[in-house]
């Protein structure tokens, strides 16, 4: 009986038990307790009044489809920037200093609010007024980095041997680009996705910052109902939705982060 | 250097220059007095100065103290735990090992509003109340599946039989897990320390959801309140700074580790 114990502990495959009891408390219970609290009234009754809140309540919808807007819109504006910086810093043609890629992402380990702090300043010296375009710039501007290195890993890659086959076989430069290099990098793309659209709808403390607390964002709403006692259950109705988001969001990439921290490289 | 060289090198350029104007902002401005940001008074090391000998505010000494202590024993904890789950999680069979890895990505994907939310229920289910400890059990919540991604590509790229050598020489588990596992893992388990550390020292949103309302405040959450209230205390601009130098020296040695041990590898 001891040696049987004795064996149990000192299998490896039982180290990972503290751990998966870790998860379970602290991530998969807490996530099915947003759920619970989401159809539950103040008396912890069962309800679906949480929902018909959010539906009938013009401000909260329509924070959150403005949330979804902006966040489609700065997705893009990462895209457009951040590809072909990608691109160029993948190049050998262009760049070999990993120096400069780290350059670029740096500024993901620098404290968002003081970013945006930054920014703010920037444009209180410039004069250019807070507002809409104030709070775009700074959402492209926090999450930029977030777009550019997934995009940039799957480039470096790519097997050079693809695009040598291609030029071999007659493809000019554009060609080689539509034809292998931008399909190959479609991964890249949509981890880009995952990391800069869903922060940015939940983003709350970067709007009320660059736009002096006029423009909130779905993040903001969650996070004012939650705080209190009385409307708790509404805000954990509003993560519920948010949780959605990220399900659906996660359809359309397979390939989590993990498949990017997995492969090393920077960090 | 051709036209297109010069046109990509331009674009890196002058986005880089873009992502550190307001950064730059900052650190030039931490070098005078002034109250209010673009309105030079002078050079003066007067910030950094106060940074050290007491005289900025106690509420942002505090709030540092907390950050750091926060983010020493997180750190300490998480890497203690991913590193023994990452090996248990190694030698789980294929169907366990898949679902523990996605129950270890959940962390990841989620935004960091979702984690504050749903941990900040969790702490309301049980009735906890909420501080040093429930900060510090979130953080090391989103801080451990990093520690495990970076332990599990050393296990993967270790010889599998010299753990069971070490067995048939006579060690114990424990001993062969303190003299083969542990040094072959070392570089994996020193960058999870490492980027435990960031995470924590960086968090905002987490924190803000897990502190209670016993005072307690970190660097995030007292810059956001502090922002909140109008001005930033000067104090601030300067303490960026070295944070954000600290950042870039660390990653920088960070890169050049996993760069010297890419290199010892193809050797």
């Amino acid at each position: 009986m001891r040696q049987k114990i004795l064996r149990f502990f000192t299998r490896r495959s039982t180290w990972a038990s503290p751990y998966i009891l870790f998860l379970l408390l602290f991530v998969v219970l807490p996530l099915i307790l947003i759920g619970l609290y989401a159809f539950m009234d103040y008396e912890g009754r069962f309800t679906v009044s949480n929902f018909t809140k959010f539906i009938e309540q013009p401000e909260a919808l329509n924070t959150f489809i403005y949330s979804v807007g902006m966040a489609i819109v700065t997705t893009c504006l990462c895209i457009l920037l951040g590809y072909p910086a990608a691109y160029i810093l993948s190049d050998k043609e262009f760049n070999t200093s990993k120096t400069l890629v780290l350059l670029f992402i740096l500024p993901m380990w620098v404290n968002i609010l003081i970013r945006t702090l930054a920014t703010v300043s920037l444009f209180d010296i410039t004069g250019i007024p807070l507002g809409q375009g104030a709070l775009l710039f700074g959402l492209t501007y926090d999450f930029l980095p977030f777009m550019i290195y997934p995009i940039y890993n799957t480039m470096t890659k790519i097997d050079k041997n693809l695009i040598e086959a291609a030029q071999d076989l007659g493809a000019n430069h554009l060609q080689v680009f539509v034809k292998v290099i931008f399909p190959l990098s479609l991964p890249g793309v949509l981890s880009g996705i995952m990391m800069v659209f869903l922060p940015t709808i939940s983003t709350f403390a970067i709007s009320e910052l660059l736009t002096m607390n006029d423009i909130r964002l779905f993040g903001s709403i969650i996070q004012e109902n939650i705080m209190l006692s009385d409307t708790m259950n509404y805000g954990a109705a509003l993560s519920l939705i948010m949780l959605l988001i990220i399900g659906i969001t996660c359809l359309f990439d397979n390939s989590s982060k993990d498949s990017q921290l997995n492969q090393g490289g920077l960090i | 250097m051709n036209g297109k060289k010069l046109l990509a090198k331009g674009y890196l350029w002058l986005l880089l220059a873009i992502l550190y104007t307001p950064i730059l902002i900052i650190a030039i401005f931490s070098f005078t007095e002034t109250k209010v940001l673009g309105n030079w008074t002078g050079f003066s090391l007067k910030l950094y100065t106060s940074l050290f000998d007491g005289g900025m505010s106690h509420s942002l000494l505090s709030a540092i103290e907390n950050t750091i202590i926060i983010a020493l024993v997180a750190s300490t904890a998480s890497t203690a735990l991913g590193s023994i789950a990452a090996i248990g999680i190694y030698n789980l069979k294929a169907k366990p090992r898949q679902a523990v890895n996605f129950l270890n990505n959940l962390p990841l994907i989620n935004p960091d509003i979702i984690t504050g939310i749903s941990l900040f229920l969790l702490f309301v289910w049980l009735g906890i109340s909420q501080g040093y400890t429930t900060v510090i059990l979130a953080h090391i919540t989103f801080c451990t599946p990093y520690v495990v991604l970076s332990v599990m590509p050393r296990l993967k790229g270790m010889n599998p039989n010299i753990y069971e050598a070490a067995l048939d020489l006579g060690a114990t588990p424990f001993q062969a897990l303190r003299k083969v596992i542990i040094p072959e893992i070392k570089p994996g388990i020193i960058s999870g320390f490492i980027l435990s550390f960031t995470l924590s020292i960086d968090d905002f949103a987490v924190s803000l959801f897990t502190k209670g309302n016993i005072g307690l405040e970190t660097l995030s959450t007292y810059i956001y309140s502090d922002a909140r209230k109008g001005g930033l205390t000067p104090e601030l601009r300067p303490l960026s700074t070295i944070i954000f130098v600290s950042v870039l020296v660390l990653l920088i040695i960070i890169n050049k580790r996993s760069e010297r041990q890419a290199q010892q590898k193809k050797v």
